[in-house]
């Protein structure tokens, strides 16, 4: 991958912002005819009066990695959440701005956020499997529970195996998906999101319930969903993004601080806070 | 006090608690142990199988059987779930998903009123709102009153079993583009149904070991009746009845049909724990 132009990135800087140079400008408003798979204008979230999003813009491009960094409490997961409308559910929560995939706008009057989430799937802080259901059931939830009956062998297999999960769980397939470790648990509901074939993969701080090993697995497996899927992973850990992302973007208290090619932002920020955040001066 | 002294001290507490707590446990589990014995050793004598098929005799006769309280209590209780069941677990889903507004607190005060009533109040208001205006006592009057117990105790608890489910779950369903109510059918009561299943079935239990609802509702039935508008015997009130009666021979059925009536309600209790065994492998 070449982690070039991607970057879209808006500084907010007050009081008195900079003269906006090409590359802090946000993409084009008509979210059709760009080169990104995601692309963000505007986003804000609000919590009631809570302003936890503030004015995001940014583009993602296919079958690229994108790492949102920043300290607990930045918005880091309200963000990502954004993108597949999870915040729907929440009640005084309202989404201001637009996001577009494939040039088509979530927030647009008469999308389906349930047709929209089968295309942008999502995999959460904790593994979440389904506890009434065995570790093959897990995997074909997303079709059996839409209504899509009939023998999913095929697809079960192919998924744990992208997610690489099936060799220790091929012999027990049966078993219950909450009786493997937390490890697998996580991958088993990655496999889960890859089953309904979604092309944006939101990942919000998939391996922070995991240990190392299990963490390694998980970042192995990133890089090789990279061929097919465009994904945003939500992380605290720094050094992770650094290991499996292309782009970065910093969040700093519901703001887009700077977003550039991984190696950019953790060598060479332009902002000040980008800098003393990734040097650990403050987190 | 010394360090040593102290931890002597603490020891000595831990073991007195320890004894306090061994002896509540046991004061507790004597009247338990005490009703099962009576219960068993009054009434096993008179267990047999005619006592399950056959009708009561008069006074006077050996024999007879109270094979039409069986039936009727079944049958009523059955009635009463037809009518409860559904009832009831339906509000505490709706408790459960939608019940924060006004309508949703308003109910659950209802219910929480509702299931401190006492039992023969109910009834009496299956009385005033069945018996009266059919004009005759029956099943459908015994099985409106136990239904109207069943419900509230119900609702509230398949509220809480709902209310248990974690959110992520829900969250997963719907992140995989599963439309919010298959999402609560298919994932949230699907997973609560373990739980769902026993409050039931103790609901139902419970309804079938109650004898004031129907005391002046179903009344009794000297004969087999599974016709749901006419008077039907159960075996609380056929207990009842047994057992205020001058009769040695009646007191001893009296017993013999607690303690069918304790079978009954076991074999329900034991129902509740098969069916909500976890049928997946390596289950937590």
């Amino acid at each position: 991958m070449t982690p070039a132009a991607p970057a879209q990135a808006m500084s907010q800087e007050k009081p008195a912002p900079p003269p906006p140079t090409v590359a802090q400008q946000p993409p084009p408003a008509t979210g059709t005819d760009t080169p990104f798979k995601v692309e963000v204008h505007d986003l804000n979230v609000y919590f009631r009066t809570n302003h936890a999003i503030r004015h995001v813009s940014l583009g993602v491009l296919p079958q690229t990695v994108l790492a949102v960094i920043g300290p607990s409490g930045c918005g880091k997961s309200t963000f990502i959440r954004a993108l597949n409308r999870m915040h729907d559910l929440v009640p005084g929560a309202r989404v201001e701005g637009k996001v577009f995939v494939d040039g088509r706008d979530l927030y647009a009057r008469g999308i389906d956020p349930v047709l929209l989430r089968r295309r942008v799937g999502m995999v959460f802080q904790r593994p979440n499997p389904f506890p009434t259901m065995s570790i093959y059931e897990n995997v074909a939830a997303g079709l059996t529970l839409n209504g899509i009956g009939g023998n999913h062998t095929e697809i079960v297999e192919r998924c744990l195996r992208q997610a690489a999960l099936w060799d220790e769980v091929k012999d027990r397939l049966k078993h219950a998906g909450t009786s493997l470790s937390g490890g697998q648990q996580q991958r088993l509901c990655i496999a889960r999101a890859l089953a309904v074939e979604p092309e944006v993969l939101l990942m919000d701080e998939p391996a922070s319930a995991l240990d190392p090993i299990a963490t390694a697995k998980i970042e192995e497996l990133i890089h090789e969903l990279k061929e097919k899927y465009t994904i945003v992973i939500v992380t605290h850990s720094m050094q992770q993004a650094a290991r499996v992302s292309d782009n970065t973007a910093f969040f700093y208290l519901g703001e887009l601080i700077e977003m550039g090619p991984t190696a950019q932002i953790f060598t060479n920020p332009r902002e000040r806070r980008t800098e003393d955040y990734v040097t650990g001066k403050f987190g | 006090m010394n360090l040593h002294a102290s931890f002597t001290y603490r020891k000595v507490v831990d073991r007195m608690m320890a004894g306090v707590c061994a002896i509540c446990f046991i004061a507790a589990f004597i009247p338990l142990v005490s009703v099962l014995w009576l219960v068993i050793s009054k009434g096993a004598a008179g267990l047999s199988w005619a006592f399950f098929t056959e009708l009561p005799k008069p006074v006077g006769e050996e024999g007879g059987g109270i094979g039409n309280a069986l039936v009727g209590t079944l049958y009523m209780v059955g009635l009463a779930c037809l009518i409860g069941l559904p009832l009831g677990v339906g509000a505490g889903v709706y408790l459960a998903e939608k019940g924060d507004g006004t309508v949703g607190q308003t109910v659950r005060f209802m219910a929480e009123v509702l299931s401190g009533v006492p039992s023969i109040v109910i009834g009496i208001v299956a009385y005033a709102l069945v018996v009266i205006p059919m004009g005759h006592f029956s099943a459908w009057a015994g099985a409106v009153a136990l239904s109207i117990l069943m419900i509230p105790t119900l609702a509230r608890a398949t509220e809480e079993l709902v209310r248990l489910v974690p959110g992520s779950l829900r969250e997963a369903s719907l992140a995989l583009g599963v439309p919010n109510w298959r999402t609560s059918l298919r994932v949230i009561i699907r997973t609560a149904l373990g739980g769902i299943v026993t409050a039931c079935l103790l609901a139902v239990a419970r309804a079938a070991g109650e004898t004031a609802p129907l005391l002046f509702t179903a009344l009794n039935n000297q004969y087999w009746n599974v016709n749901p508008s006419a008077p039907t015997a159960s075996l609380t009130v056929a207990i009842f009845n047994y057992a205020i009666s001058p009769y040695d021979d009646w007191h001893a059925k009296a017993w013999t049909a607690s303690l069918v009536l304790l079978i009954v309600v076991g074999l329900l209790n034991i129902a509740s724990r098969v069916l909500t065994r976890n049928r997946l492998k390596g289950a937590r």
